[in-house]
């Protein structure tokens, strides 16, 4: 590894130049070399885990009752569910806990505007990274759809691009929080109140008609439900175009949003 | 000496007195030592009630998107000959894993974390407390915790009208069984935890625990083979005992569930004490 | 077999982590109510020492007696007569700085009402007493310090280690420290501590052990040490973008060290030493005449300087 660095500074110094951002997106990547054994092995778990027990157990259950939900089997209803939910999860824990660390135990981000980068360099080179692990997982999954039979259509493959969005639009935000955090304590909170009702209740375990009418006002209010509703729409096929082009346009609106917003709270936070 | 914080946890010589090498592990959990570390959590958490708090909304989350959404879908669930309302059916379930996820995190996450990053227990052994006191205390704090937690939990069942029967009372205790069980093994785990990647070791095994327990379906979905494998694993144990005290369907093998967590959490604690005893001598 | 006025016995003490031999088989003494330093570079085997000694960490040979009990057996009871300072303060940073007080108060057994009794004298003694309810993070370096002394005397201890007690802090919040454990040596509290500082050895220790790679170098009071390593005075000549006539110098005063930026003449006399050097014809960039220092000691026995 350090034989590695010491190659990749050389090469720099003698002229090879990076773009700032990437400059910080490679230092994510060391990081990440040293783990991805055990991570890459998670997250190609999670979504087998995910699709055999929800999926094939529990809708086992489920198709013998009711048949099929949206006309297909569950497994296949809920499967595009999970993977939206899924990229929600990885960006929103990739954007607290590190984000905090960067900021106050370990202090990296300080480290980083020690040298010629800025604030948005850090910024842009944190959500470089973020997307980084969002295609891993997204494709992963995918994957293990595909392994599942829960692919219906050739669009499915515009579900990646999908899941990172929907992934970027609460990294963006997250991170913005995480930029005003004192301790850790906020993001079990944003956990407890916002990541695990959006899971629960966010058309990936069922279809949003379940819901009393005037909770439906509420769940289309959040990202998730336009990230479900796209994946959904891709992998079953049977597009509405016009619902998608609408949570297309939410999606990077509030991606737009949370990334200035972020913007700001990091050089607040950093320059000082 | 890189790392002082883990040569603290792991080789201070006070373990061993003043009551000798043979402390057995529940023993611990009576020593005034354990009852100050638990008194420290008190002090920390009256400070950050609004996170305490927080986590009472999650068996709410949980217990609507069931009720709201999947229950419809699924309809009734066949148990020993009777049938159940879906909601009825995975409310124990749900318990059981919250008892499980809530213990997991106090012993693994937390503890790491104040060992490495806080450096909460540098100073707590640098007093007559030892790594013994440290490890019950944080122990007796997750017990207490997650009592709080499934109290709620329960409550919130209740309100929903998703109990089975008035024995759902004796989930409360059941629950601190559960708890106890994964506390105990899960700072076992953590007495060998090097880094944080450790802890994706500890996802791999949470999570299908969590998925395959019978939690959300009942284990005649599976094949007879498999049936047998899950019976035997932790978190489904905790699960058929607190559904079968809900839903008061009382046979002998809920002893044998008790037996089973009890056991499993006084082997953690033990192996917990033993390696930090074991690794005093230089 | 130890004396009975020991607040601490060690023979032959050493500590080994693997190959490394951090401490090497070192003999001391600490007497009640003294204060005592062990002086080296980083990596002499100080805060190895130190741990030893508060019973942190178990030594690998040796026999160590603190307070006349034996620290593998009864570290619990030692633990709690002893108040440490470590070098990296570890507060407790979710709770408040009087919250530190209760908090590690309590973990010594002590009623809640006598340590709320301590804990306010000890907050005005360490001037923190505006602070008492705020969180331990935006507190200073030095602010910080003095809470960690301020904690470890909340037991009240008979013997009090401090490791590296002012690296990392401004001159100002120094003497501050120097200050309060003045204060603390006056009331009669045995004082441990390390340091590379040679003035904070000077100022604050009765008696010191120089340690150089895990060994002690030499030990003694500052002054019988100065006395018996050194010269009276020192004579520092400095040569800008040239490199020492360590040659030419040869002979002057009773011993000379070349270092890479200056030449150090040990005399009784520097005037009459730099006399001596000008007749020689050298012309040094600068010049200045010094009294000994314990860096002096250092450097005579080791051949090295204390801070490089």
């Amino acid at each position: 590894m350090t034989t590695d660095l010491e190659t990749w500074g050389i090469q720099h110094a003698q002229g090879a130049r990076m773009p700032p951002s990437l400059r910080v997106l490679r230092y994510h990547l060391y990081t990440y070399l040293r783990t991805w054994r055990s991570s890459l092995t998670t997250s190609f778990l999670a979504p087998v885990l995910y699709l055999a027990a929800m999926g094939v157990g529990l809708g086992s259950l489920i198709n013998h009752h009711v048949g099929t939900v949206d006309h297909v089997r569950y497994l296949t209803f809920v499967a595009p569910g999970l993977l939206a939910a899924s990229a929600m999860q990885v960006a929103a824990s990739d954007s607290m806990y590190p984000v905090m660390a960067a900021i106050k135990w370990i202090r990296t981000y300080y480290a980083m505007l020690a040298t010629p980068l800025e604030v948005s360099d850090v910024l842009l080179g944190h959500f470089a990274w973020v997307t980084t692990r969002l295609v891993l997982t997204a494709v992963t999954y995918l994957g293990v759809m595909a392994a599942f039979g829960t692919v219906h259509s050739p669009l499915a493959v515009l579900a990646v691009p999908t899941a990172i969005l929907t992934g970027l639009s609460f990294s963006a935000l997250i991170s913005a929080f995480a930029a005003t955090q004192e301790n850790d304590q906020g993001f079990a909170t944003i956990s407890r109140m916002g990541l695990i009702p959006l899971f629960l209740l966010s058309a990936t375990f069922f279809p949003i008609s379940q819901l009393p009418g005037w909770m439906h006002p509420l769940a289309y209010a959040t990202p998730l439900y336009h990230g479900v509703d796209l994946c959904r729409m891709l992998t079953l096929g049977g597009v509405d175009w016009v619902s998608a082009a609408w949570d297309l346009v939410y999606l990077v609106a509030l991606t737009s949003a949370g990334v200035l917003l972020s913007r700001r709270l990091f050089a607040r936070r950093l320059v000082v | 000496m890189s790392e002082p914080g883990a040569l603290t946890l792991a080789r201070n010589g006070g373990l061993l007195a003043p009551s000798g090498p043979r402390i057995t592990p529940l023993a611990l959990l009576g020593r005034s030592g354990a009852k100050r570390v638990f008194q420290r959590n008190v002090v920390v958490y009256r400070r950050g009630w609004k996170f305490l708090v927080s986590g009472f909304f999650e068996p709410f989350f949980y217990l609507v998107s069931i009720g709201l959404g999947l229950s419809k879908l699924v309809g009734v669930v066949h148990l020993d000959g009777h049938a159940f309302p879906y909601t009825v059916f995975v409310a124990p379930g749900l318990l059981a894993a919250s008892a499980m996820n809530g213990a997991i995190f106090d012993c693994t996450f937390k503890i790491f974390f104040q060992l490495k990053i806080m450096k909460v227990y540098d100073s707590m052994l640098s007093t007559p407390l030892s790594p013994g006191d440290v490890a019950a205390g944080e122990l007796l704090w997750a017990l207490a915790r997650g009592g709080l937690y499934c109290g709620v939990f329960i409550c919130v069942m209740a309100g929903f009208g998703y109990v089975g029967t008035p024995w759902v009372v004796l989930c409360f205790p059941g629950a601190i069984f559960a708890g106890y069980a994964f506390a105990g093994v899960a700072m076992a785990g953590t007495s060998f935890m090097r880094s944080w990647q450790d802890f994706d070791f500890v996802f791999l095994v949470a999570l299908p625990l969590f998925l395959f327990s019978a939690t959300f379906y009942p284990l005649a979905v599976y094949p007879g083979w498999l049936q047998l494998v899950i019976r035997c694993t932790p978190l489904y144990q905790a699960v058929a005992l607190l559904r079968g005290f809900d839903l008061g369907l009382f046979t002998w093998s809920l002893l044998g569930h008790v037996a089973y967590l009890v056991a499993m959490g006084s082997a953690g604690l033990a192996v917990t004490a033993r390696r930090l005893a074991r690794l005093v001598l230089p | 077999m130890p004396s009975v006025d020991a607040v601490i016995w060690a023979r032959g003490l050493s500590k080994r982590f693997g190959d490394l031999v951090a401490v090497d088989g070192i003999d001391f003494d600490i007497a009640k109510g003294e204060s005592f330093g062990f002086l080296g570079p980083n990596g002499a085997g100080k805060t190895s020492t130190m741990r030893m000694i508060a019973c942190m960490s178990p030594k690998s040979a040796g026999t160590l007696r603190v307070l006349g009990m034996d620290p593998e057996t009864d570290g619990p009871a030692i633990r709690g007569r002893i108040g440490l300072v470590p070098q990296d303060d570890s507060l407790d940073l979710q709770l408040t700085v009087l919250d530190n007080l209760m908090i590690y108060g309590r973990y010594f057994d002590l009623p809640k009402r006598v340590i709320r009794e301590r804990a306010e004298r000890l907050l005005a003694f360490a001037e923190l007493s505006e602070r008492a309810d705020d969180t331990v993070e935006p507190l200073s370096g030095g602010m910080k310090r003095r809470l960690t002394i301020a904690r470890a005397l909340v037991s009240e201890p008979d013997l009090l280690i401090l490791d590296e007690p002012t690296t990392g802090l401004d001159p100002q919040a120094r003497h501050l420290l120097w200050d309060r454990l003045y204060r603390l040596k006056s009331e009669g509290v045995t004082l441990v501590i390390t340091t590379h500082y040679m003035d904070e050895a000077e100022q604050l220790c009765d008696r010191l052990v120089v340690m150089d790679k895990g060994r002690i170098a030499a030990s003694g009071p500052p002054s019988a040490l100065i006395d018996r390593y050194s010269t009276k005075e020192v004579l520092e000549l400095r040569f800008l973008g040239a490199d020492p006539p360590g040659e030419a110098l040869r002979g002057i005063g009773e011993r000379i060290e070349v270092l890479p930026d200056r030449v150090l003449i040990y005399a009784d006399d520097g005037e009459g030493a730099m006399g001596e050097v000008t007749d020689r014809g050298v012309e040094p960039t600068a010049w200045l005449v010094r009294r000994s220092s314990l860096e002096d000691v250092f450097l005579s026995l080791t051949g090295r300087t204390l801070i490089d």
